[in-house]
């Protein structure tokens, strides 16, 4: 708890109303994440989770309350700016299987380079170094089509690092992939955010997983969207009324659902 | 890199090349040093090779390159813009719309009374009538691009517009007489050969300005390879670029089909047999393959077209269709799928 007090925080909403024009999808949130935190995002299937990360990376506009990243408010970014503060990976998205995965982890530098998008030699570094640290160099040469679901997860992860931001958004970074993959992704965005001190949000349906390896957790649920740390988590009965009672239950004291 | 390199440098010796074969067919056999010779104003055994050569055949041959180049680079902005493999020009319905407006002058002259029928011996009434036409199009769509979320509604309501177009073409040609349909069709078959120099470079300069358009869009145009959120994530300022690829397509496509008449496939053809050669997706790179890519076909079709040892002369139209789609088909039946 001492260590939490140094901490900076990077991105900070309050009294937020996020949803459309014709739907209020949750209220009344506070939400504070700091440097070097790895955060989760859980709840059930239609929650709102996406709402959320949508909101929180600019791409929708909240219907209240305000979102500060680094002190500013998000409106006031221009998106160029907010290009160098927030990269994001998302789920299934219609992108050129053509694409070399060197190609696609060098659009992460997109916001530094010319108005030509030609890559400096920092930028060649950069995109070296991504590549590096997800150990896929050895497919760089490769088409993004013939690559599986867990390498191609892998090549969008190593483009937001390539952006080199201080805040990465993933909306589940961990679907389609086998348990040990799973781990492996969520072991690295542990291992990012020490190293290089980003703060990493992610979406997951992963709850055993983010509990073990979270610094805090933003569960969304019921119109509600509620902060704590996995022990505040596991002692507040929240993760017992998560579920529909009939066929699941969390159990407090192995950390972990089990089935009824 | 180099190997990029290496293939655009070929591209330009093949195009040089099929420039010289182009301009040395024709009904008239005229020996090769007679072609230089009427370049460099030297001594030449007849001076109608001389005045066939300057101003007959060069400037077929430039139109060929300008229409290549610019109908394969708004094919390629297309589907990138759209992310979709089979855009082409057409999907704006700017060809509709110029269909559109000629078809008013050519038939609307027969059905509305003769009024226009004094108008229609001159051919820069096709030609404003076609502009005026894809104008309206495309002032159509950029109107409803700003309402639209989503390109790919606005790929429908391109389509849309090229059946609503196509319609009222039908019911013009359904009330006009057989003459003026004659007329009409003859445009519709396209035609690279009737320009005089000084539309060459009224064309040329539309070219250029379409061209440079969409150079300032070619790093959007790569984060567009992501899809519009990660697009938008990297920085990119999605309306604005949407607008300036639809003035470049619609200065390239429309000038183009204006002055050549709506020519099919090439758009839509060449991007895909250019990423057979080209591995990148950097637009940079394909920029000026797409480009290369589309004059060299479009001279191609033209040397076929003019079926070389005799006096006919078939549609181009007809042409870059017959080889196109079969190009198309093949490359579905050898890659099972194209990516855009």
């Amino acid at each position: 708890m001492k260590e939490k007090t140094k901490t900076k925080p990077i991105l900070q909403a309050q009294e937020l109303s996020i949803g459309y024009s014709d739907k209020i999808v949750a209220e009344d949130i506070s939400l504070k994440i700091n440097e070097a935190e790895l955060v989760a995002v859980i709840g059930i299937n239609g929650s709102g989770k996406s709402t959320l990360l949508k909101t929180l990376t600019g791409n929708l506009k909240c219907l209240s309350g305000t979102i500060s990243i680094q002190q500013k408010n998000i409106n006031e970014i221009s998106v160029q700016k907010l290009s160098e503060l927030i990269s994001i990976v998302l789920t299934e998205t219609q992108f050129s299987q053509n694409l070399l995965v060197e190609e696609l982890v060098a659009l992460g530098r997109q916001p530094y380079t010319n108005w030509l998008g030609q890559l400096s030699n920092k930028d060649i570094n950069a995109v070296k170094q991504a590549l590096q640290l997800l150990e896929i160099e050895d497919k760089s040469k490769r088409k993004c089509g013939s690559l599986s679901d867990g390498q191609l997860q892998k090549v969008f992860l190593a483009r937001a690092i390539a952006q080199e931001t201080p805040l990465i958004f993933l909306d589940e970074p961990t679907t389609h992939l086998d348990l040990y993959h799973k781990i492996f992704v969520l072991k690295l965005l542990k291992t990012l955010s020490r190293r290089t001190n980003k703060s990493i949000v992610f979406a997951t349906h992963e709850i055993n997983l983010a509990l073990q390896l979270c610094d805090q957790i933003i569960l969304v649920s019921n119109g509600k969207v509620t902060q704590k740390t996995p022990e505040e988590l596991i002692n507040s009965n929240l993760l017992q009324e998560l579920f529909p009672k009939d066929l699941v239950e969390f159990d407090a004291a192995t950390k972990n659902f089990k089935v009824l | 890199m180099q190997k990029t390199s290496l293939s655009l440098l070929l591209g330009l010796i093949i195009l040089v090349v099929l420039l010289m074969i182009n301009i040395s067919l024709g009904s008239v056999s005229i020996p090769l040093k007679d072609i230089f010779a009427s370049f460099f104003n030297t001594e030449i055994d007849k001076e109608t090779w001389r005045y066939i050569i300057l101003n007959y055949r060069l400037p077929k041959a430039i139109t060929a390159v300008l229409v290549g180049s610019g109908l394969a680079l708004s094919g390629l902005l297309m589907q990138t813009l759209f992310r979709n493999p089979l855009a082409g020009p057409y999907v704006l319905g700017l060809s509709s719309g110029a269909s559109l407006g000629v078809a008013i002058v050519i038939l609307g002259g027969a059905v509305f009374g003769r009024f226009f029928s004094a108008l229609i011996l001159s051919k820069w009434t096709l030609v404003i009538a076609a502009s005026l036409g894809s104008i309206l199009v495309l002032l159509a769509v950029l109107a409803t691009s700003f309402r639209v979320k989503d390109t790919m509604a606005l790929l429908i309501i391109g389509l849309m517009f090229a059946s609503l177009t196509s319609a009222v073409v039908s019911m013009l040609s359904y009330f006009s007489s057989s003459e003026s349909l004659q007329k009409y069709i003859f445009w519709s078959f396209g035609s690279l050969g009737n320009l005089s120099w000084q539309e060459v470079f009224i064309l040329t300069v539309f070219w250029s300005l379409g061209v440079i358009i969409s150079i300032f869009c070619i790093k959007n145009l790569n984060a567009l390879l992501l899809g519009e959120t990660y697009a938008k994530s990297l920085g990119t300022n999605l309306k604005q670029n949407r607008i300036l690829v639809i003035l470049a397509t619609g200065l390239l496509a429309g000038s183009i089909t204006a002055f050549a008449g709506p020519i099919a496939f090439i758009g839509l053809a060449v991007p895909h047999l250019v990423r057979q050669v080209i591995s990148k997706s950097d637009h940079l790179v394909l920029f000026p393959a797409v480009a290369i890519g589309g004059a060299i076909l479009m001279l191609i079709c033209d040397s076929i077209a003019q079926l070389p040892g005799s006096n006919l002369t078939l549609p181009i139209n007809s042409i870059t269709s017959l080889i196109g789609a079969p190009v198309v088909i093949w490359l579905l039946l050898r890659k099972k799928k194209l990516y855009f």
